[in-house]
């Protein structure tokens, strides 16, 4: 199937889209170790925004893969992620600031790096976010696509290195118009070094309406509670 | 960051400069100086008290729980944890901690998280957002719904697995275990006792909580 609409985010890149109901939208890695950090809103109300917390206790899991819906503070499925190549998505190290980036890549100012100055997520969200009249009161719990962040028995946290290889992709279903924005920056927990700078594909795709045997649906009831309410939008 | 890290305190309960019984269902909100203790006590064991904070100076900045437990580098709160804001700055930190063990993961219940995590027809039971929700109405504060993020659950149990699961498992709190911040900045602090009926953070009995305060 065509995509309706594709675009290379280049590392560092900022994106933000209102997007309708029903249709996927698929990133793809094209180098290894991709990170992008995620907002979404209703686009209707962005007060109904992205709930990591809800989204994580409801389907009882602190990592994102396929069947997983991602949920609203006020209950609607936003998105679902209806393919996934990589079994993992962190929704628990939160964005970089441009303190982090600095401290760990190194202070590259525009002034000498022109465009590949080191970008960071929140400076992004801010911008993005303002194009839509948002800001940083609208900043919430984000997920990171690609990352990978496990806790041990202790509740150590650690970054997984090595988690994202080149081609990996994640497919989300939009279940209401939504407000997609999206920083394609360092996780905020990647070693000290040189700046990850990957080339992420955006591709926006049409969709079928989720069946009534569709996978995210029947993944747990509270999924097909959260698509029941995003159907009351319709109402 | 080490887990079930038990620290008592010296400070006694005569010497407070505040002090506020908080029956469940209800909420508390009170500004806390820089410098100042806030305890908050269980009083009968196996309560949740839904916690959050506002940075007084600017109420934009507040309390971030992916940044707090990032920073530390776990996600289990305990004395010595630094309570961080959306800006990266501490905004309070535990001093001591009689529980050894608190959840930033699980968020608030809500009326419509009721619905998707039990059933449609749980809307009109009472939770903790609408709790915040009313206490930030009648704060005279400028805030709003935008303005709540996601907050601490004193006292709740959820834990981690090394394979991405996230359980709710049976409290470790007791009657009169209590955990103890100092404010690094004074702070609005948000409290709703949580009035979950529906899973065991409670053992299915909301209970009083009490807050008190020293300089």
């Amino acid at each position: 199937m065509n995509p309706l609409f594709e675009e290379v985010l280049p590392g560092g890149a900022m994106w933000s889209m209102r997007i309708p109901r029903w249709r996927r939208i698929r990133l793809t890695a094209l180098s290894p170790g991709a990170n992008v950090s995620a907002l979404l809103y209703h686009a209707g109300n962005p007060l109904d925004r992205l709930n990591v917390p809800d989204t994580l206790k409801a389907l009882h899991t602190a990592m994102l893969t396929r069947g997983h819906v991602l949920m609203s503070d006020m209950g609607s499925a936003l998105a679902s992620i209806v393919e996934d190549t990589l079994g993992w998505h962190d929704p628990l190290g939160g964005h970089s600031t441009a303190e982090m980036v600095s401290a760990a890549f190194g202070a590259s100012p525009y002034q000498s790096a022109r465009n590949a100055f080191h970008r960071n997520a929140r400076d992004n969200f801010l911008i993005e976010l303002a194009k839509h009249g948002l800001g940083i009161a609208d900043i919430v719990a984000n997920v990171n696509f690609f990352s990978k962040v496990v806790a041990d028995d202790e509740g150590r946290l650690r970054h997984v290195a090595g988690h994202c290889p080149s081609g990996a992709s994640v497919t989300l279903r939009t279940e209401i118009p939504v407000l997609v924005v999206l920083a394609n920056c360092p996780h905020p927990m990647h070693p000290p070094g040189e700046y990850p700078r990957v080339p992420v594909r955006l591709e926006i795709l049409p969709s079928d309406p989720p069946p009534a045997d569709d996978f995210c649906r029947g993944f747990r009831p509270e999924c097909g509670r959260a698509l029941e309410l995003a159907a009351r939008h319709l109402i | 960051m080490s887990t079930l890290n038990y620290q008592e305190s010296p400070l006694l309960k005569k010497s407070a400069i505040a002090s506020q019984v908080i029956p469940a269902g209800e909420g508390w909100m009170h500004r806390v100086e820089a410098g100042q203790t806030l305890r908050i006590v269980d009083l009968k064991g196996n309560q949740a008290a839904d916690t959050f904070f506002f940075c007084a100076g600017d109420l934009q900045e507040r309390y971030s729980a992916q940044d707090t437990i990032r920073e530390q580098g776990g996600i289990y709160l305990t004395t010595g944890t630094r309570l961080m804001s959306n800006r990266v700055r501490p905004m309070l930190t535990i001093t001591a901690d009689t529980c050894g063990r608190h959840d930033t993961l699980g968020g608030a219940c809500a009326a419509e998280s009721n619905m998707v995590r039990y059933a449609l027809d749980k809307r009109f039971m009472h939770n903790c957002r609408d709790t915040f929700l009313l206490q930030i109405a009648l704060s005279g504060l400028p805030l709003t719904k935008r303005d709540l993020a996601h907050n601490i659950n004193f006292f709740m149990n959820v834990p981690v697995t090394p394979e991405g699961g996230l359980k709710f498992d049976d409290g470790v709190s007791e009657p009169g275990k209590y955990v103890e911040m100092r404010a690094e900045m004074p702070v609005w602090c948000l409290i709703s006792n949580c009035p979950q009926l529906n899973n065991p953070c409670n053992a299915y009995d909301p209970t009083p909580i009490e807050v008190l305060i020293w300089k």
